[in-house]
């Protein structure tokens, strides 16, 4: 399960954020998880909240943030959403290559 | 957990030895006392917003950078080989080893959550191995791999294999450094996979479609399989290799020989 790994360096990024900016105390963390990032999103709340307890992160609210699936048909050049990197252009029946929707980042911190 | 770069568990053995940091001292990580909470107030007034736009796989993207470096200063070509357990990895790369003998040093990082099984396998080849143990984790990290290359290193100009723990779900996110990922099917496990584990074919560069020895015995439909992994990844590779038979090895020694083109 590697949303445990993930969710260790989101608590690294935080620490390095609030010792950048002097807090001690974290209240809200905004990830943005794209819908193709491979991450399971309840997965990645349980492996937050084991792995900030005891830390300046401890309680804090996690929201998460969807980006959508992007991609582009080889074919026809089209650009669209995609739910599984296995959707098919819809007009081609062609693979289609994947644009967006693979980024999973630390947006945003509420702190003290 | 390694509390200074936070790459795994206690358990984590490289080479046999526990984790350890000769570099990086000054990255402690920041740990303040908790703010006590014996008392009720109100956050609202002394919160605020910060910026901070950072990928989470930033730290782990970084040490991969650093590998790469190292691997074009030296002129190392490196695979990280992923696929499920038991797909054929080991017997692929003793068989690889022996077939390249003599024609370019070789040398390879084995990754399982236990036992040196794989690394010895390695070494009864004469190539020098180093096993990472990742206790209970489940893919490597490029600090891992940094670690094992402080172990190991291996001659310029060499080729080198990182064979990952067999899991074909997070070893697609984590970059080592590598020039490229090859996952490696076996066709035992179904013409499906490319598609119930859609991110590790789409990471990866090439296909192993691997013990095709057996196809005659099962009902594995090869056209479809590579149907499936172009759906999620239109320019993967594909070959046809096995072991046993010797099947698609002068194809995939080619494509070593002329470092994945
Ligand atoms: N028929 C056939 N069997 C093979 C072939 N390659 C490997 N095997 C068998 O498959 C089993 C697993 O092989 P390994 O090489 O240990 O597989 P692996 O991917 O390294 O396994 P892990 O590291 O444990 O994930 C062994 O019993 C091998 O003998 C092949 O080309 N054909
Ligand atoms: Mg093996
Ligand atoms: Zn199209
Ligand atoms: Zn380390
Ligand atoms: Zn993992």
């Amino acid at each position: 399960m590697h949303e445990m790994s993930l969710a260790e360096s989101v608590l690294e990024i935080i620490e390095n954020s609030a010792a950048q900016h002097g807090s001690n105390k974290v209240h809200a963390v905004w990830l943005e998880i794209g819908q193709l990032a491979g991450v399971e999103v309840e997965a990645m709340r349980f492996c937050f909240d084991a792995v900030t307890r005891g830390s300046i992160a401890d309680g804090a609210r996690l929201e998460i943030i969807e980006t959508p699936g992007m991609g582009r048909c080889l074919n026809c050049g089209k650009s669209m959403h995609l739910n599984e990197r296995y959707d098919l252009c819809p007009e081609c029946d062609m693979p289609v290559e994947v644009t967006g929707g693979t980024e999973m980042r630390v947006k945003e911190l509420e702190m003290e | 957990m390694c509390t200074t770069c936070g790459c795994g568990g206690g358990e984590l053995k490289i080479g046999g030895k526990p984790h350890q940091h000769g570099h990086n001292q000054g990255e402690l990580r920041f740990r303040r006392p908790n703010h006590e909470h014996d008392h009720t107030h109100d956050h609202g007034e002394s919160t605020r917003r910060v910026q901070v736009e950072r990928d989470i796989l930033d730290k782990n993207n970084t040490f991969a950078q650093d590998n790469r470096g190292y691997f074009a200063a030296h002129g190392i070509f490196t695979l990280n080989l992923v696929s499920s357990p038991g797909s054929g990895k080991t017997t692929l790369l003793t068989c690889t080893i022996e077939l390249l003998r003599g024609e370019m040093p070789v040398a390879v990082i084995e990754g399982d959550q236990q036992t040196s099984f794989d690394a010895e396998r390695i070494r009864a080849t004469g190539v020098p191995a180093v096993q990472i143990n990742t206790g209970k984790g489940c893919h490597l990290d490029a600090h891992m791999i940094e670690h094992a290359l402080e172990d190991l290193k291996p001659a310029d100009h060499s080729l080198l294999f990182i064979e990952n723990v067999g899991n074909l779900v997070c070893p697609a996110s984590f970059d080592l450094g590598e020039a490229h990922k090859v996952v490696i099917l076996s066709v035992t496990e179904g013409e499906d996979k490319p598609l119930k584990y859609p991110d590790m074919f789409a990471a990866a560069d090439l296909m192993l479609l691997n013990k095709v020895d057996l196809l005659p015995y099962l009902s594995f439909d090869v056209q479809k399989c590579v149907e499936y992994a172009r759906r999620v990844n239109p320019r993967i590779q594909v070959m046809l290799t096995s072991a046993t038979s010797g099947t698609g090895m002068d194809e995939w020694l080619g494509w070593l020989r002329n470092r994945g083109a």
